[in-house]
């Protein structure tokens, strides 16, 4: 049987940060009551207009310098037409013909080997992120016949980055998100919460034979999930193959990932391909950005977008912060890894070793070992965590100083996990963990545990 | 009597001097609107927020504080304008019953000034038409049906079936406005002009009608037609009432985003004596089929006029103008497919009782919420937006618009100042011949003089210039640089005085004059 090459492309609709809507002011939040956030505009009233967002268009801009993009000095705004319950003006205002920025690419690493211990970086081509408005949220009543309609999400802004078909499988797809995820949380550009709908990813798949064009492609939707989203492009890079080998085809179709099933089901279609009537925005100017050379004089500052200003204020992303973190304290790459993916970790981390004597080449081993796995066991986050990073810092001391075994250390932790309010020198003192450092002492217990057991002692001497 | 200073200047004097108070003027406005209601230029009227109006006003004006020269003075607003609590309709199926949460830009403006708002005009349905004949509240009668110099020039028949037959369009689609303001019910009118709606409609009811450059007036809350055309438009009985209100007007508005952001100064029209240093330009294209006679005649002395003024007047070409029909058909009927995708009955307007399923709901809220002209437009710009025609009609209708455009910047760059053409082919259609063609061919023979301003984004004006052989007002079109209005309001106002264009003689209005409407006593120009 001739090998399969999948091939892995994604979409990804970011929610911008922002406090307001892309093109009105109203107000974004999460979980407000139904239709309490949209303006005007928002409902599509007649004879409103769009006005844009300032802080999106920022958001865009550092979005697309981190993602090595060219940041396009002149875009343009379209209209795409299609009618549904949540799109008020029957049509969304995007980017078609001129996104914001282009040619673009993420790196982003992959555990392989044996016990997953070895980090290999990857890369996936940006094609582009366009600016675009969210739509509205519709529910469909069946028992009642009727769809309620809240429009608290339309018009909210949205990044939509789209990576090229550069990924081969699940794991691939959710290491590109997951980094993706995390240079937005880093830039503030988006919180990218996957659960709050601020991070949406639809997958297209397609398979084919190596030195054959690519396959019919199908796109999965209704992805709540970076786990899933593994799960999702894996079943459907399966089902394609074994629909081929059995000589089956594969449709031109969007899927839906059932998480209970685990499996892609089509989606209800709709007749025939939908024609967007694409037409440019008429009511919204060319978006013009400048840098330092092209700013003219004599501009007000407040109406102007300057590239080379936002560049200069980017913070460090996730993969210098990491090799920063290689750099500093001497851990390994995989290691840092797992501190930046935990919300926090890398600060607790960073924390204890300033209160430490102990290396941080040992301290990692504690974090990751034992306070991560603590807090995966019992779903907490990292900020929710009973045990502070001074209080592990002070254990940590009394293991450097010797005057407790590392058993005992991890006894003592066990107890810190209650939350008790007890410092570690007070729960060895309680239980009398210390190392004992006097000889005389030591063997006054040995010959006391050897005189109580008198026995045992005459047995194992006569052999 | 002066008309230096123009009527609204002269009634802005009688009310500072108390010679009549804001309420007595509202009241007034209001009465002969009762009793001019067979023209059907309003849909609302809108009484109660009226007179409060007035009333506000003349407190204002009792403690000599007037907010400035409109301050009581009444005005109407076309049905497309966003006006809080009152209900705007765009003559509309679809609207009937909506009251608007917010102001339009340029009606705030108007009130902010201390105007009174005495009502919602009517016009064809969502501005599209060029008679005021096809919106669901009936059609305008044009004023001058029931002038005495058009009833002296009709041929004698049964004195009431002349009034029932014998009636004439007010044009389009600002019909209502045009109305309004030619029947003295207020001093000035809103329109809105995306193809011609302010000035066709002014040239058959002898008003001047403003169409200003895009971008210099807010569109916000003015429903959109197409919004890379519209401009909201003024309606006046004077060139000077029009520059007042374009000052009042113009701005950079931050509500929309198309509108420009230099500072606008607004200006006093100065009175030009000497039109020796002005060049002006004859578009031959201008003289297009179907032109009457008279209106080439009166062409051609206004022509004669700036140049024994000592006027440089040279003949021009616009050679694109010919495909700018065409041109306006693909590019308007596809943003009204886009504009118009909005109605469909889930958050305002007419929703229909049709539940079976969401799409059922849409289609028969649209089919039953826009008349025949509107779903035909919308059909057509959808067919024109489908991905495989894009290319073909509407981007090939950027370019030759860009080329429409072009034509008018190589004649501006080649000394000219102003253009001078008809507004109109002929004088107002009786209403009964004007309905045996159906509303696009009427729009294309109609919008044939106005619609290239509007493609190329330019200032425009008619000037009310003489009377018909029938009897009816015949204008004349102004065209101008991009935001040099106060150069075409100039010529404008000169050209005006030359003319001294005859006051309408309606009945009703001799009625309720008590000297504040005065008639002056002008020589007829034709």
């Amino acid at each position: 049987l001739a090998p399969w090459i999948p091939v892995v492309g994604l979409e990804i609709h970011a929610q911008i940060s922002s406090n307001s809507k892309l093109f009105s002011g109203s107000q974004v939040q999460f979980a407000a009551p139904p239709n309490s956030l949209v303006s005007f505009f928002d409902a599509s009233l007649p004879g409103t207009l769009p006005v844009l967002n300032r802080r999106c268009v920022e958001a865009a801009v550092m979005t697309g310098l981190a993602l090595n993009c060219s940041i396009n000095k002149k875009s343009l705004f379209d209209r795409k037409h299609y009618f549904y319950a949540d799109l008020p003006a029957g049509y969304q205002i995007t980017q078609q013909r001129v996104p914001i920025a282009v040619n673009g690419r993420l790196s982003y690493g992959l555990c392989t080997g044996n016990k997953m211990s070895q980090m290999v970086t990857k890369t996936v081509r940006i094609k582009q992120i366009q600016l675009e408005q969210d739509s509205g949220k519709s529910l469909h009543d069946d028992t009642r016949s009727q769809t309620l309609v809240d429009l608290n999400r339309a018009g909210v802004g949205l990044m939509e980055v789209v990576m090229e078909p550069d990924m081969c499988c699940g794991e691939e797809a959710a290491a590109a998100v997951r980094e993706l995820q995390l240079i937005l949380q880093t830039l503030g550009s988006s919180q990218a919460v996957m659960a709050e709908g601020q991070l949406r990813v639809d997958a297209n798949v397609s398979v084919h034979h190596p030195g054959e064009p690519y396959g019919v492609r199908t796109e999965v939707k209704n992805i709540n999930s970076i786990r899933f989203l593994a799960k999702a492009v894996d079943y459907e890079i399966q089902r394609q193959i074994e629909e081929l080998e059995n000589g089956g085809t594969i449709l031109n179709e969007t899927r839906a990932f059932d998480s209970k099933l685990g499996c892609t089901v089509p989606m209800r279609d709709k007749e025939g391909k939908q024609d967007y009537r694409f037409m440019p925005e008429p009511n919204l100017p060319p978006l013009i950005l400048y840098d330092a050379k092209s700013l003219p004089a004599n501009t007000n500052h407040q109406q102007v977008i300057n590239i080379d200003w936002i560049h200069e204020r980017l913070p460090d992303l996730p993969s210098v912060k990491r090799e920063k973190l290689v750099e500093q304290y001497g851990i390994l790459p995989e290691h840092s890894f797992t501190l930046l993916n935990e919300d926090g970790l890398a600060e607790f981390f960073e924390s204890v070793v300033k209160q430490t004597q102990m290396k941080p080449k040992k301290v990692i081993g504690w974090i990751l070992n034992d306070l991560l796995s603590y807090l995966k066991q019992h779903s907490l986050a990292v900020k929710e965590s009973p045990v502070s990073s001074s209080l592990l810092a002070d254990l940590l001391n009394l293991l450097e100083k010797k005057e407790i075994s590392s058993t005992a250390a991890k006894r003592v932790l066990a107890e810190l996990w209650k939350g008790e309010g007890k410092t570690p020198l007070e729960i060895v003192k309680e239980q009398k963990l210390e190392l004992l450092q006097d000889q005389k002492e030591l063997e006054q217990i040995c010959q006391a545990v050897i005189d109580g057991q008198e026995n045992e002692v005459i047995m194992m001497v006569l052999g | 009597a002066a008309l230096k200073q123009g009527l609204r200047s002269q009634v802005s004097a009688a009310l500072k001097e108390g010679r009549v108070t804001p309420t007595e003027l509202c009241q007034r406005c209001l009465a002969l609107i009762r009793s001019t209601k067979f023209l059907n230029a309003y849909i609302t009227v809108a009484e109660e927020t009226a007179l409060k109006q007035a009333e506000e006003s003349e407190e204002r004006y009792k403690r000599g504080q007037p907010l400035g020269i409109l301050d009581g003075i009444p005005i109407a607003v076309k049905d497309n304008f966003n006006t809080t609590g009152i209900e705007t309709t765009c003559a509309s199926n679809m609207l009937k019953g909506y009251i608007s949460p917010y102001n339009a830009t340029v009606v705030q403006k108007l009130l902010d000034r201390g105007a009174v708002l005495l009502g919602k005009t009517n016009l064809d349905e969502f501005a599209m038409g060029s008679g005021s004949t096809d919106g669901v509240f009936g059609p305008v009668r044009n004023p001058w049906s029931y002038s005495k110099q058009y009833k002296e020039k009709c041929v004698p028949e049964s004195h009431s079936e002349n009034e029932e037959s014998n009636w004439v369009i007010t044009g389009g689609s600002s019909g209502g406005s045009a109305a309004a303001v030619s029947s003295f019910t207020c001093f000035a009118a809103l329109g809105s002009d995306t193809g011609g709606s302010t000035r066709n409609p002014a040239a058959h009811c002898g008003v001047v009608g403003l169409k200003p450059t895009y971008g210099l007036i807010s569109r916000h809350g003015l429903i959109p037609l197409v919004n890379s055309m519209d401009v909201p438009g003024i309606l006046t009985r004077c060139v000077d009432d029009a520059a007042v209100l374009l000052g009042s007007l113009a701005g950079h508005d931050p509500k929309d985003s198309t509108t420009i952001q230099d500072d606008f100064k607004p200006f006093e029209l100065p009175n030009l004596t000497d039109v020796s240093k002005l060049s002006i330009g004859i578009p031959k294209e201008y003289h297009a089929p179907g032109l009457s006679s008279e209106i080439l005649t009166l062409w051609s002395k206004a022509a004669d006029l700036f140049r024994n003024a000592g006027a440089k007047v040279v003949e021009v070409s616009l050679p694109h103008t010919r495909y700018s029909i065409v041109c306006y058909h693909v590019l308007c009927t596809a943003e009204v497919a886009s504009n118009m995708a909005r109605f469909d009955g889930l958050e305002y307007g007419h929703r229909s009782d049709m539940k079976d399923s969401t799409e059922s709901m849409y289609a028969a809220t649209r089919r039953e919420g826009f008349n025949d002209v509107v779903r035909g437009r919308i059909l057509s710009g959808n067919y024109f937006l489908l991905k495989q025609n894009y290319e073909k009609y509407f981007v090939k209708a950027q370019k030759v618009r860009r080329l429409i455009a072009n034509d008018f910047v190589k004649v501006f760059r080649s000394g000219v100042d102003i253009l001078l053409t008809p507004t109109t082919l002929s004088d107002a259609a009786l209403y009964t011949e004007f309905i045996q063609e159906d509303n696009r061919t009427r729009s294309a023979q109609d919008d044939v003089l106005t619609q290239a301003a509007n493609m190329a984004g330019l200032p425009a004006i008619n000037v009310p210039t003489a009377l018909s052989e029938r009897g009816l007002p015949v204008g004349l079109q102004f065209i101008g640089r991009s935001f040099q209005e106060k150069q075409l309001l100039t010529v404008a106002k000169w050209f005006e005085k030359q003319v001294q264009f005859p006051v309408i003689q309606l009945e009703e209005v001799k009625r309720h004059d008590s000297g504040v409407f005065q008639h002056q006593k002008s020589a007829s120009f034709s």
